[in-house]
């Protein structure tokens, strides 16, 4: 009988028994479907807030702050840096021939999540008339766009499902100025769905500043030369000093430290869990060892090899960890994927919102880690039991 | 007592098994120490809020600056015993945007506010002295190797120098610190002196962020606060007045519900290990059976053999708990050593401890009834004749 076959057989015996051990291979698969489960759904929360940030912005467009400064909130920009940087020829401009550059101001303001009375750091960006045509994956998809010089807004759909007040037809009060919201807006999912949008000299004036936060615009030259160019043309002028980066560049920054922070906490809680589930494992795999001591002396006695053995007990391992993988990820699947949280990002110290995001790649590498917790599981209860001593083992029965 | 070698005989019949499951039993704790400790440490800040301390910020939104013109009229408010300011300086150290928070603060009116706050006298006095002064918390301190007595190079992301430059520099001539680790998270920061910070900056002068009140008497709580807020109202810098705890809650479920999220985490964790204990101690039990009816042969009641059962995984649970619990406590220190200053510190608290003696009964229930009602249900005769 060739080595292939018997492992064959032998597998499929066991296979079979398995039913019959529902217990105890029920603790490997809940084992590890607790442990796939949990990763996969926190590192979700992770993926979903990376890509929240990491697709805000376009490679062709830069982002303008004063320079020394890492987020908008900590900005400052002056109404007369703002003309000087709009007439830079490095701008791209429109058929009309005016710059495709829109000066911005963002504050925050107050608003509860739906259901609670607690306020929340919202953020309220005022913009200019250029900023819809800059940002062009930006739709009003319910109501239409603000009107200019009114006291109008358009909410993001993530931020408009996330606190209260904020429907189509609603008015909000921030300071002593009463707002109506007139639109919904989608952007791809990006930071921007968690804004609140309004005509920026309004904006100003209701909010008593004199200066904007920061501009952003489209590069008339998208490469690293008509960037350069932007830049070298802006550190000759001498009003100027102000830091420039592609969107992508600065959004992706400020999605580092909160990202890393979950995915601390998810792969750490996960290794503890794979560590526990691993003792389950083995447990369960001990005792299915046990309880087919006589069965496996027989198949030795009869010319089964000790490979054989060793092999088929793995690959029961493996089978039911995977099994408790699947389970895992499909519950983390059904559970989180798509589900919208909200939470403070440190970086601008303002409200995000994002959808969790359980991706292949996630799901992928849960099922890797079930295989790796059923391996550690099986491999020693394996070992043991093509070590058994045939003679002993058969006069236990 | 007397049957607990009994009791621990029978635990560890099979070597194996038993410590596979203690050791599981023990990650689960492990766990639950752990993330029980990240709870309680976003909450940490309401419940190191001191009854009588108010918090005064602008209505709109807690970024908007504050008049410092407001503080003599605070002071005035009856039922106000002190009042301390501070301003946020948007600190930029080595290159990383806010690396630890720096107040702009009046030395003596802030650590009056704060007595929970340790500091020797010398450097207090110091710090009082020095306009370019500044107090670092411990755990800051000993993060970046700082030493009383040296510069302190730290720029801003706000606030400019008359010449423009974002760059500070600050004699570091003292460190806080706290004894109750709950209050320690809130001296993760530096303090520097307002009376320079003011007359230096470029714009925003007589300027402050946010104002914090000491009250007499904390069941007038509320009603200073409504007043203060009606006194500032229609003002240009309308304000909001909150208690301490109210304003530590309130920015703790900004960064969403933690609390919510950790609870899911840890019934998942106890599930997995209701489910493998379980299985494992009815395995256990039904190898036992006729050992358990010659027990009944020998006069045992069905209820004493029913509590040796029951005592059984209680045992287990309560000896896996306690390690685990006791190797989070252990591990605290070294992970409070690692982040330094970039998350409050972690630290088992009495409801941690509460909450996990609960737990691990409600599991050893759950875990050793099943099998326990089994055996009181057995008779003598079937179980010794091998009928199950």
């Amino acid at each position: 009988m060739g080595g292939l076959n018997q492992v064959l057989q032998i597998t499929l015996i066991n296979l079979q028994n398995v039913p019959r051990r529902l217990g105890t291979s029920l603790v490997v698969v809940v084992g590890i479907a607790g442990v796939v489960g949990v990763l996969v759904s926190v590192l979700a929360m992770a993926e979903g807030f990376r890509h929240t940030l990491a697709s805000t912005g376009r490679p062709t467009r830069v982002i303008m702050l004063r320079a020394g400064s890492d987020s908008e909130l900590s900005s400052g920009l002056a109404r007369d840096q703002a003309v000087v940087l709009g007439s830079l020829p490095g701008i791209a401009r429109d058929a009309a021939g005016r710059p495709l550059l829109s000066a911005e101001l963002v504050v925050m303001v107050d608003l509860p999540r739906k259901g609670e009375t607690d306020p929340n750091n919202v953020p309220f960006r005022g913009v200019q008339p250029a900023a819809l045509a800059i940002r062009d994956e930006v739709r009003v998809v319910e109501g239409r766009p603000f009107a200019r010089g009114v006291r109008e807004v358009i909410v993001g759909r993530k931020a408009s499902r996330q606190f209260t007040g904020l429907e189509i037809g609603s008015r909000i009060a921030f300071r002593d100025s009463d707002w109506a919201v007139v639109g919904i807006f989608e952007s791809g999912g990006d930071v921007h769905e968690s804004e609140i949008w309004a005509d920026t000299e309004v904006a100003m004036s209701a909010f008593r500043r004199s200066g904007f936060q920061s501009a952003t615009a489209v590069l008339a030259d998208g490469s690293d030369a008509g960037l350069a160019g932007l830049k070298a043309a802006i550190a000759r002028d001498r009003r100027l000093s102000i830091n420039v980066l592609r969107e992508p560049e600065y959004y992706a920054k400020q999605a580092t430290i909160l990202s890393k922070l979950i995915d601390v906490l998810g792969y750490s809680v996960a290794i503890f869990m794979a560590i526990g589930a691993t003792f389950g494992a083995l447990n369960c795999m001990y005792s299915a060892i046990a309880s087919r001591q006589v069965e496996i002396a027989t198949l030795r006695a009869i010319g089964f090899g000790g490979t054989p053995v060793v092999v088929s007990v793995m690959i029961e391992a493996l089978v039911l960890a995977l099994l408790g993988g699947a389970v895992g990820g499909a519950l983390a699947y059904v559970y989180c994927d798509g589900a919208t949280l909200s939470t403070l990002n440190f970086s601008t110290f303002s409200q995000v919102a994002f959808d969790f995001r359980v991706t292949r790649a996630l799901l992928a590498q849960g099922l890797l880690w079930a295989l790796v917790i059923g391996a550690a599981g099986g491999l020693l209860p394996a070992i043991r039991a093509a070590r058994l001593p045939v003679t002993a083992a058969l006069r236990t029965g | 007592m007397k049957y607990l070698p009994l009791l621990w005989a029978q635990l560890f019949r099979k070597k194996t098994r038993t410590v596979l499951t203690l050791l599981s039993v023990i990650v689960a704790f492990l766990l639950f120490g752990l993330l029980q400790a990240v709870q309680v440490a976003f909450e940490a800040g309401a419940d190191a809020a001191d009854a009588k301390r108010l918090l005064t910020v602008a209505r709109y939104s807690i970024i908007e600056p504050l008049p410092m013109a407001y503080l003599r009229r605070l002071e005035a408010v009856p039922g106000v015993v002190g009042v301390a300011s501070a301003d946020w300086f948007g600190a930029k150290y080595q290159n990383e945007s806010n690396a630890f928070p720096v107040f702009a603060v009046d030395p003596a009116r802030y650590l009056d506010m704060y007595p929970e706050f340790t500091i020797a006298p010398a450097q207090r006095e110091a710090f009082v002295k020095t306009r370019t002064g500044a107090v670092a918390g411990r755990r800051l301190a000993d993060r970046f190797g700082w030493r009383v007595g040296q510069k302190l190079p730290i720029a801003s992301e706000i606030h400019a120098r008359a010449d423009g430059s974002l760059d500070w520099e600050f004699d570091l001539v003292g460190i806080i610190d706290a004894e109750d680790p709950a209050v320690q998270g809130n001296t993760d920061v530096v303090l520097i002196n307002v009376a320079y910070f003011d007359e230096a900056r470029q714009l925003g002068r007589g300027k402050t962020g946010w104002y914090i009140l000491r009250i007499a008497d904390s069941e007038q709580a509320r009603a200073i606060s409504s007043e203060i807020d009606r006194m500032f109202a229609n003002s240009p810098d309308e304000t909001k007045t909150q208690p301490e705890k109210e304003f530590a809650i309130g920015f703790a479920k900004q960064i969403g519900d933690i609390g919510a999220m950790v609870t899911r985490i840890l019934i998942a964790v106890f599930f997995t290990i209701l489910i493998l204990t379980g299985n494992t101690m009815a395995q256990a039990i039904r190898e036992r059976i006729p050992e358990l009816a010659i027990l009944k042969t020998l006069g045992f009641s069905d209820g004493a053999v029913t509590a040796f059962v029951l005592g059984e995984a209680l045992l287990m649970i309560l000896l896996g708990g306690g390690i685990g619990m006791a190797v989070a406590v252990s591990l605290m220190p070294g992970l409070n050593g690692a982040t330094g200053g970039r998350f409050p510190p972690l630290f088992v608290d009495a409801s941690t401890w509460l909450m996990a003696g609960l737990i691990a009964l409600g599991l050893a229930l759950a875990v050793g009834l099943p099998p326990a009602l089994r055996v009181h249900r057995l008779r003598i005769v079937d179980a010794l004749a091998g009928h199950r």
